[in-house]
């Protein structure tokens, strides 16, 4: 390992080194606190590398300037914060439907509106879920450490590729702003999913929407020998619009479960002493870390607590939550919202009544005391 | 028909109305096209939402055809990660001036190498005849039932002042100057606006008692005049067409072939 590869950089830097790591060539994007230190350095590094930054007139433009360079067969990505992710949800859905691989960021901030700029929430979990109209799967990864920041921003390429989707890096202030040590791998140590490309040759039809047997449709870069419509209205095989039921109702399967279906291998989480414990926590982004703190000095006072934290947010991993808790007295989820994963999880769980929320909701970064001060309301020592 | 080649026959009939300009508008840009002899792999026809829109559905080269409004936003994306390809964005009126202002706007700012086409017949038609930025006051529209208020756009100003290179403006009558005219601005390198004057029989000329295809491109004929001709001198209140703005100026593309020349000298 060289030493040039040890960094002491903020989260927005380590996605940025992870995105040109995975491949990244085109970003286009706008201005908007806290995710515009990715836009400031991709306008560094991408002309270094031959490839294209661009600053577009608005938040729309920018995720559709991606989906256009996409097409022409590049590794494209976005970034932006809640107001930005709001007027982006439009295009996102054209993503889903016409299947553009891509990567959407979006580093939280306080909301609903203009909110809390500067100040830490989790609050977009569900935007990402479902901000963009219409039935549809999606899928969405976060991170609570430089070292995962750099995993799931190369995981998001990834799977923008083998699922033909966007994907959405769910980040969060604290996160995108904080510095800490990162060891930014050697190129080879992930491996990096390039581009399904069709192998039918010239003069031969290419039909762009046509699954193959294990569901993947490799594409064909605009400019190429294979010339075809892409649209956002409902398509059939040559990416025509389409009226007809069976092919309205056979897309709407296909977006959705080539996502549902794979929800395990699109699930990403750790845990840190879940096995024996009576408390689970169940975190994801920045406030796992207060989470893990919590977990780490009452497990040094013998009290049996555990952690569960999510890198996967969406397609909400169940199945892993709900067998990882099944054990557990009580579970308490750690969030900067209004319980938005808290819902989830008792979906999981499936009982209600041994799910807990321990929140925030002041632009203030939840700190180990204040899930300490929770945990001892609902254990009934009162704070 | 040496234009058939680029025609998709098998998404015919197209959803056009019978008298509808914008098939003129789809014959006069493949004339030009095979004109210039641009290949059909070198060609991204980039559209938005409604009825011109549909355009690109029924041509043989690599079509995107996206949201409402957005259609040069993904042109951009095209075009500057592939400077290479030929990007031709037909809009419609409302698509093109409303929705899509500030992309037009931008667009023409940074000089990009797209050609936008906008087939402006002053209404929405894909949804029932409401009025669009380009209507303009006194007109009749399902949203405008006691006469339109609103002043509309001049696009070829609008252009211009937005920094576009290549500005003209041509109808659905004068099909010979709107083929030389659409092959002019592909050939041109830079952002090139072309506005056609096209007819929507069944929504604007029914509701503003313009009558069918044919009184409404008569319309077209009488109401415009060549720039800079005698007759326009004369009869100020009558709409020039022709070329009018057509410069030289740095190309985006171009441009940012020199910002990663000097990224590159840095390293």
């Amino acid at each position: 390992m060289t030493s040039g590869r040890i960094k002491f950089i903020q989260g927005n830097e380590v996605c940025v080194e992870a995105a040109l790591y995975a491949g990244l060539n085109f970003f286009a994007g706008y201005p908007i606190t806290p995710s515009t230190e990715i836009a400031e350095h991709l306008a560094v590094r991408l002309p270094q590398i031959g490839g294209k930054f661009i600053q577009m007139e608005d938040e729309i433009a920018s995720i559709c300037a991606i989906i256009g360079a996409s097409l022409t067969g590049n590794k494209v990505m976005t970034a932006t914060s809640g107001p930005g992710f709001s007027l982006m949800q439009e295009a996102l859905g054209y993503a889903v439907m016409a299947e553009i691989p891509s990567v959407i960021v979006d580093v939280q901030r306080g909301g609903p509106s203009t909110g809390l700029p500067t100040h830490v929430s989790q609050g977009d979990v569900n935007q990402a879920r479902w901000g963009t109209h219409g039935d549809h799967a999606i899928i969405c990864l976060t991170a609570s450490n430089h070292p995962d920041v750099f995993t799931m921003t190369v995981e998001a390429f990834n799977m923008a590729e083998t699922y033909r989707t966007p994907v959405i890096l769910l980040f969060d202030e604290v996160v995108g702003h904080m510095r800490e040590k990162v060891v930014l791998p050697e190129p080879g140590d992930i491996p990096i999913v390039e581009r399904l490309r069709t192998s039918v040759k010239e003069g031969v039809d290419y039909h762009p929407y046509l699954p193959r047997e294990d569901g993947r449709l490799p594409m064909s870069d605009f400019g190429g020998v294979h010339r075809y419509n892409v649209t956002g209205l409902v398509h059939d095989m040559w990416g025509f619009p389409s009226n007809s039921p069976q092919v309205a109702h056979g897309l709407l399967r296909h977006l959705v479960d080539k996502i549902q279906n794979n929800v395990h291998e699109i699930a990403r989480y750790k845990t840190f002493e879940t096995d024996d414990a009576d408390c689970i926590l169940v975190s994801y982004g920045s406030s796992a870390r207060s989470a893990l703190h919590v977990v780490e000095n009452r497990r040094r006072r013998g009290e049996k607590l555990g952690l569960l934290e999510l890198q996967t947010l969406w397609p909400f991993p169940h199945h892993i939550v709900r067998s990882i808790c099944s054990k557990a007295e009580y579970v308490v989820v750690v969030e900067m919202n209004m319980g938005q994963v808290t819902e989830q999880v008792k979906l999981a769980v499936g009982s209600e009544k041994k799910v807990f929320l321990a929140n925030r909701i002041d632009g203030v970064f939840i700190n180990p005391t204040d899930i300490r001060n929770i945990l001892r309301l609902i254990q009934g020592k009162g704070v | 028909m040496s234009i058939r080649k680029y025609i998709r026959e098998r998404f015919f009939p197209h959803m056009w109305c019978p008298g509808c300009g914008h098939g003129i508008i789809l014959n006069a840009m493949l004339h030009a096209i095979d004109r210039i002899g641009i290949s059909k792999n070198e060609i991204v026809m980039v559209s938005g939402i409604g009825c011109s829109s549909r355009i690109s559905g029924y041509v043989d080269f690599h079509t995107l055809h996206t949201i409402h409004g957005r259609a040069l936003a993904f042109a951009t994306g095209v075009k500057l990660s592939r400077p290479e390809l030929n990007l031709i964005v037909p809009m419609g009126d409302g698509d093109a001036l409303a929705i899509g202002g500030n992309h037009f706007i931008h667009a023409a700012r940074r000089n990009i190498d797209i050609t936008a086409i906008v087939m402006n017949n002053r209404i929405y038609g894909m949804t029932g005849g409401q009025y669009s930025p380009l209507s303009g006051e006194g007109i009749l529209a399902t949203t405008a039932p006691y006469r339109n208020i609103d002043q509309g756009f001049d696009i070829v100003q609008l252009a211009t002042a937005a920094g576009a290179s290549f500005v003209a403006r041509s109808t659905t009558y004068h099909v010979q100057q709107l083929t030389d005219i659409i092959e002019k601005a592909i050939r041109h390198r830079g952002f090139s606006v072309v506005e056609v004057m096209s007819q929507c029989p069944t929504y604007f000329g029914r509701k503003n008692k313009e009558g069918g295809p044919v009184e409404m491109m008569k319309l077209m004929k009488d109401k415009t005049v060549p720039k800079d001709s005698k007759a326009a001198e004369d009869h100020p209140e009558l709409v020039p067409r022709g070329i009018f703005v057509d410069k030289a100026l740095p190309e985006y593309c171009d441009q940012y072939a020199r910002v990663i020349e000097t990224a590159q000298k840095g390293r």
